[in-house]
């Protein structure tokens, strides 16, 4: 058994001299007992370096008592290895153990999939770059390779996507990324202004600024030990609710472009217009980018604001309730959808899936059930959507289901909302505890987000890493198009949308 | 079934925007910005001190828009100095004109700075590969969204191909990541001449956020002229739209007032 430092999404930050300082022996047994079973997934598990030590830290999730657990151990800097491999055991871990090789030259002993994860700048080993990544080959007659990417034939971010098909059947799917790696974690130590910081976790991922820019505030806030008001907590849901309807309209949008279904794509489009539209009438700007900042808003709502966004909400769910309805009674779609790209249970548990594609696979990971902060800590009990096929279909039906719940969310959050004329302003200079570590953890549209921050001695932000639901959930595309014909591959990547800035950061 | 898809129509009834030239954005939304200079400069000292990506100089006064993200963060703290109107008319075919100075009341397009070529090849249709470098996935919806049913830029004959081999030119978001460099060089190269570049958004045009970060690498820029430049974080479609129609001499922008 490995110690713990017990907290809860909604406790203040943890001094670093609290969390226990661990032998790596302890920890593998103990995760790779833990990791086991099913309530139990790694929020985050990152290494950072401390003095002439690299400190590894383990950011453990546990659903079915709400806590977050965390510990930690360390190794000489120069030390690489090779510890024994949690990968080996438990595959969700690969992406934290392939971070911490890419950065740090750590090897881990029987990595299965010991390959780069985003090819940072600073990575340890510069012989390795985007032109010579090592895809997984397979030898024969019958088979033959396509790749795709990095720039693909749309609008949309880049990644190298290898197929091993044969004939029309994809036998494997390879996906590497790291294209759009701009160096994100870095440039919040470049400088210590917090309101460059707050634009920063926006842009982790641009089109989840809400959900990033609420996990950021909520760590800064949880530093400097500070619970934020009622109308504040009811603002940011809001927000982060209309971020979840207005993407997952746009890929309801994406599906039906992807399989001819022109009606439905081009209501999918100006439902999303509409949505986004009225983030832009709230805030000024379409992605909600400038309306969550830590302690305060800039963009209190007012009485006309707050029935603008529910009489929006009230329409546009029920024209695309409509186009719900024509997407269930059209067999032409359904034949498309339904046991396409499926994902069992069983696979995405073991890749340790999140978000709303781990629920369409029956997976019941959310933290807006498991880990409640904010307004679902306090007004609303949510019950998380879960479907069981894993299949293009269940992820449109719970895109679906989830744009509805979210809508409901919205009204009953806004009906009871009083507008606040001395709605607190943010604060960009409160200080920060010392020496402590701060999660910020949210229920995305795509998935769990989780932010570590962690301050020096000087209470400044000396670290900042982002996970992104995305790094977990691609492996789970690439085992979700795997004996699909080669062209069901657009509508198996759309059912995903996954992040590619957001995963290179 | 038909009858769902009856209903789905009448309710989505007409979306375009019927003419493009008349759009107004809302109030709320973060345009060009408007500067004036006051005896006391305090606050735009303190604002220019918190600008996430340094667009303010004090002296002169000016706000660059090529590194603005349109936060709003500067109008807030010096309100007598900064505001930001809802004008969108804010792309040029110079990056200097995108430096805002104190009693502007439009950014320049600088007609005389557009290649001769472009009007007379690209102003009947107009096709662009898009590459993302970096980008945060949010210029990059807002370019998807010029095709949408409600701007449906498609009616100018402007649209985006999937082959640089079929584009007239390249839209780039993203600061351009060394990791992104060298595709983008290629996906360049594969346009056949002539040929334009258009900058879209604060990353592409100056690197917003991440012009000093060592995962950047901005030589592209140096090699190739950029003949639109488009502000915002991201950059609204008629930001897009109405930057695109005047580069190829269709709209003709007002001048600004000296």
């Amino acid at each position: 058994m490995a110690r713990y430092i017990t907290i809860d999404n909604t406790s203040p930050a943890v001094p670093l001299a609290e969390i226990p300082d661990e032998h790596y022996g302890a920890v593998y047994d103990d995760l790779a007992d833990r990791l086991a079973q099913e309530r139990y997934h790694m929020a985050h598990y990152f290494a950072r370096e401390e003095g002439d030590r690299l400190r590894f830290y383990a950011i453990l999730l546990d659903d079915s008592s709400r806590k977050i657990m965390i510990t930690s151990f360390a190794m000489g800097y120069h030390d690489e290895g090779p510890l024994p491999s949690l990968t080996a055991l438990r595959p969700a871990m690969h992406p934290f153990e392939r971070d911490i090789t890419e950065r740090y030259g750590v090897r881990f002993d029987a990595m299965p999939w010991d390959k780069p994860l985003r090819l940072p700048f600073d990575r340890r080993d510069r012989r390795a770059s985007v032109g010579n990544y090592p895809f997984y080959t397979i030898e024969g007659d019958s088979l033959h390779e396509v790749n795709v990417g990095p720039i693909h034939a749309g609008i949309i971010e880049p990644g190298a996507f290898r197929f091993i098909c044969n004939g029309e059947t994809v036998l494997h799917l390879e996906i590497a990324l790291g294209y759009q790696h701009r160096g994100l974690e870095r440039q919040f130590t470049a400088a210590d202004n917090r309101l460059r910081q707050a634009v920063l976790a926006e842009t982790a991922a641009g089109d989840t600024a809400a959900a990033n820019a609420t996990a950021f505030a909520e760590a800064v806030e949880k530093l400097a030990g500070h619970t934020p008001p009622e109308g504040l907590v009811r603002e940011r849901a809001a927000a982060l609710e209309l971020e979840r309807m207005a993407m997952h309209i746009a890929d309801t949008g994406a599906l039906s472009m992807d399989v001819g279904y022109q009606l439905g794509q081009v209501a999918c489009e100006a439902l999303r217009t509409m949505t986004i539209n009225t983030t832009q009438a709230w805030c000024g700007n379409r992605f909600a980018k400038g309306l969550i900042r830590p302690f305060g808003t800039n963009k209190p709502l007012t009485a006309e604001k707050t029935d603008m966004i529910r009489r929006n909400v009230a329409e546009i769910v029920r024209r695309y309730d409509e186009v719900r309805h024509d997407i269930k009674s059209s067999p032409t779609l359904l034949a498309r959808y339904e046991q396409c790209g499926v994902v069992p249970r069983s696979e995405m548990l073991r890749i340790g899936g999140v978000g709303m594609a781990a629920r369409a696979s029956g997976v019941e990971r959310d933290i807006r059930t498991s880990h409640p902060s904010g307004i679902f800590s306090r007004q609303i009990a949510h019950e998380s959507i879960v479907k069981r096929h894993g299949d293009v279909m269940a992820r449109l039906m719970m895109r679906c289901r989830e744009v509805l719940q979210s809508a409901g969310y919205i009204d009953r959050i806004l009906a009871s909302h009083r507008p606040d004329t001395s709605a607190p302003r943010p604060d960009y200079v409160r200080p920060l505890a010392p020496d402590a570590l701060a999660v910020g953890l949210v229920e995305a549209w795509r998935g769990e987000l989780c932010h570590v921050a962690v301050t020096n001695a000087a209470g400044r932000i000396a670290d900042y890493r982002i996970k992104d639901p995305s790094i977990h959930n691609w492996l789970a595309l690439a085992l979700a198009v795997r004996g699909e014909g080669i062209s069901d591959f657009p509508i198996c990547n759309k059912s995903f949308n996954l992040s590619y800035c957001g995963h290179d950061l | 079934m038909i009858l769902p898809k009856i209903k789905v129509l009448r309710s989505h009834g007409r979306q375009y925007i019927p003419d493009l030239t008349e759009v107004t954005l809302t109030d709320e939304f973060r345009g060009r910005p408007e500067l004036t200079a006051t005896d006391d400069m305090s606050d735009v000292e303190a604002a220019a001190a918190m600008c996430p990506t340094a667009a303010i100089t004090t002296a002169p006064f000016t706000l660059d828009l090529g590194r603005c993200l349109f936060c709003g963060e500067c109008a807030l703290r010096a309100p007598r100095n900064i505001r930001f109107t809802n004008d969108y008319r804010i792309g040029s075919a110079s990056r200097e004109a995108l430096v805002v100075r104190a009693g502007d009341t439009a950014v320049d397009f600088r007609h005389d700075c557009v290649r001769t070529e472009i009007p007379r090849l690209f102003g009947h249709a107009l096709k662009l590969r898009q590459v993302s470098a970096g980008g945060d996935a949010s210029n990059e919806m807002e370019l998807n969204a010029t095709g949408n049913v409600n701007f449906d830029f498609g009616r100018y004959g402007v649209e985006f191909t999937a082959s640089p081999r079929h584009a007239d030119g390249v839209v780039i978001t993203g600061p351009v990541t060394c990791n992104m460099a060298a595709a983008l060089e290629m996906c360049y190269d594969a346009v056949p001449d002539p040929k334009i570049v258009i900058a879209c958004g604060a990353d592409a045009c100056s690197g917003g956020l991440f012009a000093a970060s060592r995962a950047v690498d901005r030589s592209f820029f140096e090699r190739h002229r950029v003949d639109l430049w488009l502000p915002g974080a991201p950059a609204h479609p008629m930001v897009f739209i109405e930057g695109v129609m005047n580069l190829t001499g269709r709209w003709r922008r007002r001048e600004a007032e000296k």
